[in-house]
C-alpha cells in the first residue's frame, strides 16, 4: 500500500531536476502489538519499547489502551498519530456515553474506528489498530484494523515491527495451521484455547520478538479481559505466572457491568 | 552548480538528507513550486540549535543547552539562551530553528501573561508542567498535520506542586511524544543519552526505583556530557547554561564553559606542527 506520494522516477533532464527536500510528516516507532480471543476472554499485548531508527526513545511508552470495562485497544506504527487517534476514539466513546447513558459496545466501536481512520483516507493515521475484548453474547474478540479502516473480526492478530516473526507462529498455535489431528481425533477448533495457554504463547511470541527483532523489548503489558461470571483462577493464584511476572485487576471505569479487565506486566530484554 | 561559498566542499549537498542544514543557501535557487501558486511554509530549519539535555534528580529535573545558534556550518551566534522558563515550575529547552524557538516563546509568554492576569483576580489554577506539555504537543502535532512543522525538538522540564514530583518530557516537529528520566535531541540523543542513562540506571537501578542522582551528581554528571558534546559535535560551542528545577523555582545558570584537553592533537596529522 502506498502511504506515501513517491516522486517521479526519472526526469527527462536529471541536471535540471529540483532538489526534492519535502518535509515527511511520518515516523515509524516501532514496537509490536498481538491480541488472542478465548471463549469467554480476550488477551491484548504490547511491548512498551518506543524506538526511532536505531535511538531507543523511550523504554515505558504505553500502546495499549484500556477503553471501557470490556474493552482494551493496541496502536502501533507512528506513535504520535497512535497517541493522537486513542484521544479521538475516547473522546467520542465519552460523546457516546453522555448520549445513550451506556458505554459503546465492542462491535460498535469495531465500527466506529473504522470510519475515523477512513476518514483521514487520504492523509492517513500511519496506525496499525487491534481490538480486543467482549462481545454482546459474552463472547471474546479480536478485531485488527489496517491504517485505513479495513477491519474484520478474527480469533488472533500480530502487527507492528515483529508481525513477520508473530503472525505465523500464532497462525500455527491458534489456527492450527500446518498441523495434522491425530487419526480418529476429532478436528483442530481454533479461537477456543485456555488462559493460560494464551498466556504462554503472548510470553513467548515477545520473548522471541525480543531476541530477533532490535525494535521490540524494554517491557510487555497484558490486558487480560473476561466476561462476566467467569472464573479468574486461571490467572490469579500461586505459581501462575512465572517469575518477574506482576498482575493487578483495573477498577471499572463505569458503572461496572461485571466484565473485569486485568493487567499482567512483565520485563523484557533492553538489549 | 551553485558557486555561493556555502556551497563549497559540500558533498552533501546533493543528499536529501541534511539533518543539520549545512548548507542553509544552497537550495535556495529551487522556487519552481512557488511558480505553481502553492503555499511555502517552513520546508528546512535555517539557523539552528544543537542538543538538549535532560535529566532527573532527587529534587527536580536539570536542563541543559549550549548558547550557540549555527548558521549551517557557521558557528553563527554564540551568545544564545535556549533555555525558556514559562512560570514559576516550568522549562522549556529547544533545539532546531531558532526563529521558530522565537515565535514560541512570544506565543507562550502570552499565553502565560494571560493566565497571570486571570490568577490574579480568581481562584485560577496555575498551569502545571504537565499543561503546558499537552499544549505544546497539540500545537507541534496540529502544526504537522497542516504540513507546516514547528521545526524544533523541545525538552520540557518542571516540578509539578499538586503531585510533588518532577516532569521530563520530549516533543518534536512531527508531534512525537515521549518522557524518561533521561532526555537528550539530537546528536545528544547518540552521545550523550547512553552516559546519562548509565549515570541514572547505577544509582536507580534499570527501574528506576532506587534513590535518585543528587543535585551535585547531576550537574557532574551534565558537564561531563556538555563536554562529550563539543569533543564531537561540531554543531556545538563550549558555552552553556543548565537550569535547574524544583519546588523552590527555576535557577538558569551563567553561561560556564568544559575544560578540555588539547594537547594530544599537536601529535595528529593535519592538526599541529608536520615534520611529514
Amino acid at each position: 500500500m502506498a502511504l506515501y506520494a513517491q516522486p517521479p522516477t526519472s526526469y527527462s533532464d536529471p541536471t535540471t531536476a529540483p532538489i526534492e527536500h519535502r518535509f515527511n510528516p511520518y515516523s515509524d516507532n516501532g514496537g509490536s502489538i498481538l491480541a488472542i480471543a478465548g471463549k469467554d476472554f480476550s488477551v491484548i499485548a504490547g511491548d512498551t519499547r518506543q524506538s526511532e531508527g536505531y535511538n531507543i526513545q523511550t523504554r515505558y511508552a504505553r500502546k495499549v489502551w484500556q477503553l471501557t470495562d470490556k474493552v482494551v485497544l493496541a496502536t502501533n506504527g507512528f506513535s504520535a498519530d497512535g497517541n493522537n487517534f486513542v484521544k479521538r476514539v475516547k473522546q467520542r466513546l465519552e460523546w457516546y456515553e453522555h448520549a445513550h447513558h451506556k458505554p459503546m459496545g465492542l462491535k460498535s466501536i469495531a465500527r466506529m474506528i473504522q470510519t475515523l481512520l477512513y476518514g483521514k483516507r487520504f492523509f492517513p493515521y500511519y496506525v496499525y489498530n487491534i481490538l480486543g475484548g467482549i462481545e454482546e453474547d459474552g463472547s471474546g474478540a479480536v478485531y485488527s484494523f489496517d491504517p485505513v479502516g479495513s477491519y474484520e473480526r478474527e480469533a488472533c492478530r500480530a502487527a507492528g515491527a515483529a508481525q513477520s516473526l508473530i503472525q505465523p507462529f500464532l497462525d500455527n498455535q491458534v489456527y492450527f495451521k500446518n498441523q495434522q489431528p491425530e487419526p480418529g481425533a476429532a478436528p483442530f477448533v481454533a479461537g477456543n484455547l485456555p488462559l493460560s495457554t494464551i498466556l504462554s504463547l503472548v510470553v513467548d511470541s515477545f520473548t522471541s520478538a525480543t531476541e530477533r527483532h532490535i525494535e521490540v523489548g524494554d517491557g510487555m503489558e497484558i490486558y487480560v479481559v473476561m466476561n462476566k461470571g467467569r472464573t479468574t483462577d486461571d490467572l490469579i493464584g500461586p505459581g501462575i505466572l512465572s517469575e518477574g511476572m506482576h498482575v493487578e485487576e483495573l477498577g471499572a471505569l463505569g458503572e461496572g457491568g461485571g466484565e473485569r479487565t486485568f493487567l499482567v506486566t512483565s520485563p523484557l530484554k533492553r538489549d | 552548480m551553485s558557486h555561493h561559498p556555502a556551497m563549497w566542499k559540500q558533498p552533501s549537498a546533493h543528499s536529501s538528507f541534511n539533518d543539520y542544514a549545512t548548507f542553509p543557501l544552497a537550495q535556495t535557487q529551487r522556487h519552481s513550486a512557488i511558480s505553481h501558486g502553492a503555499t511555502q511554509h517552513t520546508q528546512q530549519p535555517l539557523v539552528t540549535g544543537t542538543s538538549v539535555l535532560g535529566i532527573k534528580f532527587d529534587k527536580g529535573v536539570m536542563i541543559a543547552a549550549d548558547n550557540l545558534a549555527s548558521y549551517g556550518s557557521l558557528a553563527r551566534f554564540r551568545d544564545i539562551q535556549r533555555l525558556h522558563p514559562l512560570g514559576k515550575h516550568t522549562l522549556l529547552g529547544v533545539a532546531g530553528d531558532m526563529s521558530d524557538y522565537q515565535w514560541l516563546k512570544k506565543e507562550l509568554d502570552a499565553l502565560l501573561r494571560q493566565e497571570e492576569a486571570l490568577s490574579l483576580t480568581d481562584s485560577h489554577p496555575s498551569l502545571s508542567p504537565s499543561n503546558i506539555y499537552d499544549l505544546l504537543a497539540n500545537l507541534f502535532y496540529g502544526r504537522r498535520s497542516k504540513m507546516n512543522p514547528v521545526w524544533n525538538a523541545v525538552l520540557v522540564g518542571g516540578w509539578d506542586k499538586n503531585k510533588k514530583e518532577s516532569f521530563l518530557a520530549f516533543i518534536d516537529l512531527l508531534g512525537t511524544t515521549y518522557t524518561a528520566p533521561t532526555l537528550a535531541t539530537g546528536f545528544g540523543a547518540h552521545l550523550a543519552q547512553p552516559l546519562l542513562r548509565e549515570a541514572f540506571e547505577a544509582k536507580a537501578g534499570v527501574d528506576g526505583k532506587g534513590p535518585l542522582l543528587t543535585q551535585e551528581e547531576g550537574e557532574k554528571l551534565i558537564d561531563d556530557c556538555m563536554k562529550v558534546l563539543f569533543y564531537r559535535d561540531a554543531r556545538s560551542i563550549n558555552k552553556y547554561q543548565v537550569a535547574i528545577i524544583t519546588e523552590e523555582g527555576i535557577t538558569i545558570s551563567d553561561s560556564k564553559s568544559a575544560p578540555t584537553e588539547w594537547s594530544f592533537a599537536e601529535g595528529l596529522r593535519g592538526y599541529g606542527a608536520q615534520t611529514q
